[in-house]
């Protein structure tokens, strides 16, 4: 079996790339013909599983913590395509697996959402995981937020090392009371940065914490803690000492999740309380770039534009609180497929307010028009409205010649957008 | 006050005061799209809206026009149970007042007789109208298509495990065309009582169908003033996105 599986495996992955299919079908066969062929491979691995799981930010976090650890010298295996399914996570490992079946790699980090994390978890039981979040996000796929939090309590009960908590979210925070007999790590936020970051329960009320299910009881001593957010700068605290870096990445929330990697990458190599690791590792963590479409940043006509994602209400909050609309032309597209979501709703839990003076200059997706009537009512002003993404794009284009531009767009829109782009610029190809 | 604001005043044919129940723990998907409907929708219409909250252990405003609430998870039910059963008496009598009231999914069940959750316990409504509500297994999910006689064709999503079944005292919102509605085998969705509106859809509700917006505040400011003046809000954009979500799947 063992000799039979990595050749098959790997011929269907070569076929179905040459006939420009997905990551998903090379993974299935292997699942069928060698079941155990993931977690018999993965098992191998000095430093284990890393899970890294969550509403938004899974893919910009595992990316820092894969970069993290490669500056400390490990090979780090992970799922880049960002099919981060169980099947998407076995078509990667056949891509590297050498013929024998083996993982030349020392750790492997896999960003995983939460209902295929549960399966992954159920398989492969990990050494680590890093739960970031749980807020409001296709609700159509999960059914209620409660029942998110229990898909990530669910990794944790199956990790068999270290967890590592977000302290500032209460769904996250209360997994520690269910675990026993692993390490609890945390990444926490300053006071004064809470309001910046309203958890699900924040979503109508003025002040943070005081939401349906209250605040988490006496806040826990976290590893990590993001003390300050400048312009292209972060301050972050650990092991007592405060430590101020640059940062390539953009948005705040990308900058909390840097607090989160750290947690996760000084647990993983062990380098908490020494001081020169620890220079090496915000070194690598100011080098960080954001992950494609998560505020990634191409060119076009000399001007930069910015592709942010958008895939639920408090990422779409962060994402207009985080690049400011001053001075830029603007598109939002809006799709509603599987992966984006069917439900329009999440629209209406967003405040558009911070548009108003500058306006958006092109709507497309094929929710364009909802997008349309969504910013009717908080009176703010568009251009033009059209459904079909390339046309729309290539009028976005021309229309704001000389300007930077950005882009808000939704996950099947933002692929559209980048094969539109690769036409015209330099798009990063990600396989 | 600036000149603006004075002519503002002067120009508005009234007040209209709209109650959300419960904004904090039933908010679920969009429910603030409703009231932001029909604190715009008065506006374009000519008449001062004045958005109110009421929360659990608040004191109950005073001279409340539309009552509007939403949906919540599980939990969200849990934290507003006894309190929505000791402002029961006063809900009903506005109710059967003629107070216009929008409730969606989470309100709309506890705004009906019960609901047996699936985990076993019942959580008491408050019997504003006559209808039952059994937590399953399956999970009603996707776009929905309804026609109601009172404001024809209605579109909206829905995601709900409560089967809901209505009794004489209730009509239903309408008949589905595409989707589930209140449970799984009736083929109707939501239910209608005097000026209560109750739905299971979400999109949000209101902004794709202003028809039902502009009933709640038709109905308000004939109960207040006598007589409603309608203005001539542009509903084009309501219009082209009906138009586009009626096409898209399930």
């Amino acid at each position: 079996m063992f000799s039979f599986t990595v050749p098959l495996g790997k011929l269907v992955r070569a076929v179905s790339r040459l006939r420009g299919g997905g990551s998903a079908l090379p993974g299935l066969v292997v699942e069928k013909i060698d079941p155990g062929f993931m977690q018999r491979t993965l098992s191998s691995l000095p430093h284990g599983v890393a899970v890294v799981s969550g509403t938004n930010g899974k893919t910009t976090t595992t990316k820092m913590v894969v970069e993290l650890l490669e500056s400390q010298g490990l090979k780090v295996f992970t799922n880049r395509t960002g099919s981060n399914f169980t099947r998407g996570v076995a078509a990667a490992l056949l891509g590297e697996v050498d013929w024998r079946g083996k993982l030349d790699a020392d750790v492997a980090v896999l960003e995983l959402d939460e209902a295929h994390a549960v399966h992954f978890v159920n398989k492969v039981p990990p050494r680590y995981c890093l739960l970031l979040n749980v807020l409001r996000d296709q609700l159509d796929r999960f059914g209620e937020i409660d029942t998110t939090a229990l898909l990530l309590q669910r990794i944790a009960e199956r990790t068999t090392g270290t967890v590592v908590l977000n302290r500032e979210d209460p769904r996250v925070a209360r997994i520690s009371a269910t675990i026993t007999g692993r390490e609890v790590l945390y990444f926490g936020l300053d006071e004064s940065l809470r309001s910046t970051f309203p958890n699900d329960d924040d979503m109508r009320t003025a002040t943070p914490g005081t939401g349906a299910q209250g605040n988490v009881p006496a806040a826990e001593t976290a590893d990590v803690v993001l003390r300050r957010v400048g312009a292209d700068e972060a301050e972050f605290e650990f092991d007592g000492e405060r430590v101020t870096t640059h940062m390539k990445l953009r948005g705040v929330y990308n900058i909390f999740n840097a607090a989160a990697a750290l947690v996760l990458a000084r647990s993983i190599t062990g380098t908490s309380g020494k001081p020169g690791d620890a220079a090496k590792l915000v070194k690598a963590l100011s080098e960080v770039a954001p992950a494609f479409g998560r505020g990634e940043s191409l060119v076009v006509d000399g001007q930069p534009l910015e592709l942010v994602l958008v895939k639920n209400p408090s990422g779409f909050r962060l994402g207009l609180k985080s690049f400011p609309a001053k001075g830029y032309a603007s598109m939002i597209a809006i799709n509603d497929n599987y992966a984006d979501g069917r439900d329009m709703s999440w629209l209406w839990d967003v405040e558009f307010e911070s548009l108003r003076e500058d306006g958006v200059d092109v709507l497309t997706g094929v929710r364009a028009y909802d997008m349309a009537l969504r910013l009717q009512y908080d009176e703010v002003r568009f251009g033009s409205v059209n459904t079909d993404i390339p046309a729309a794009l290539a009028e976005f284009i021309r229309g704001s010649a000389g300007k930077p531009k950005r882009v808000f767009c939704t996950y099947t829109a933002m692929l559209a957008i980048r094969r539109e782009l690769s036409k015209i610029t330099t798009v990063e190809v990600v396989s | 006050m600036t000149s603006a604001e004075d002519t503002a005043q002067h120009a508005s044919k009234g007040t209209i005061r709209v109650l959300q129940l419960y904004p904090r723990a039933m908010n679920i998907y969009g429910d603030w799209g409703n009231s932001l409907v029909l604190r715009q929708r008065l506006l374009w219409h000519g008449y001062t809206p004045e958005l109110l909250e009421y929360n659990v252990g608040d004191d109950f405003p005073e001279d409340v026009d539309i009552i509007v609430g939403g949906g919540g998870q599980d939990s969200g039910q849990i934290v507003i149970k006894d309190d929505l059963q000791a402002r029961g008496d006063q809900l009903r009598g506005m109710a059967e007042d003629g107070t216009p009231m929008l409730v969606i999914c989470g309100l709309y069940q506890l705004f009906g007789k019960f609901f047996k959750t699936k985990a076993g316990p019942v959580i008491p409504g408050i019997g504003i109208l006559d209808v039952e509500t059994v937590g399953t297994d399956e999970r009603l999910i996707g776009n929905v298509t309804l026609t109601s006689p009172e404001f024809g064709e209605i579109l909206g999503y829905e995601n709900h495990s409560g089967q809901t079944s209505l009794g004489p005292g209730v009509e239903p919102l309408g008949t589905v065309s595409k989707g589930a509605g209140n449970n799984s085998k009736d083929g109707h969705e939501g239910a209608r009582h005097g000026n209560v509106v109750a739905s299971y859809l979400h999109g949000s509700l209101l902004p794709k169908n202003p028809a039902i917006a502009d009933f709640l505040i038709r109905t308000a400011v004939e109960r207040k003033y006598g007589t409603f003046v309608p203005g001539t809000p542009d509903d084009g954009f309501a219009r082209l996105a009906r138009e586009h979500a009626a096409r898209r799947p399930r």
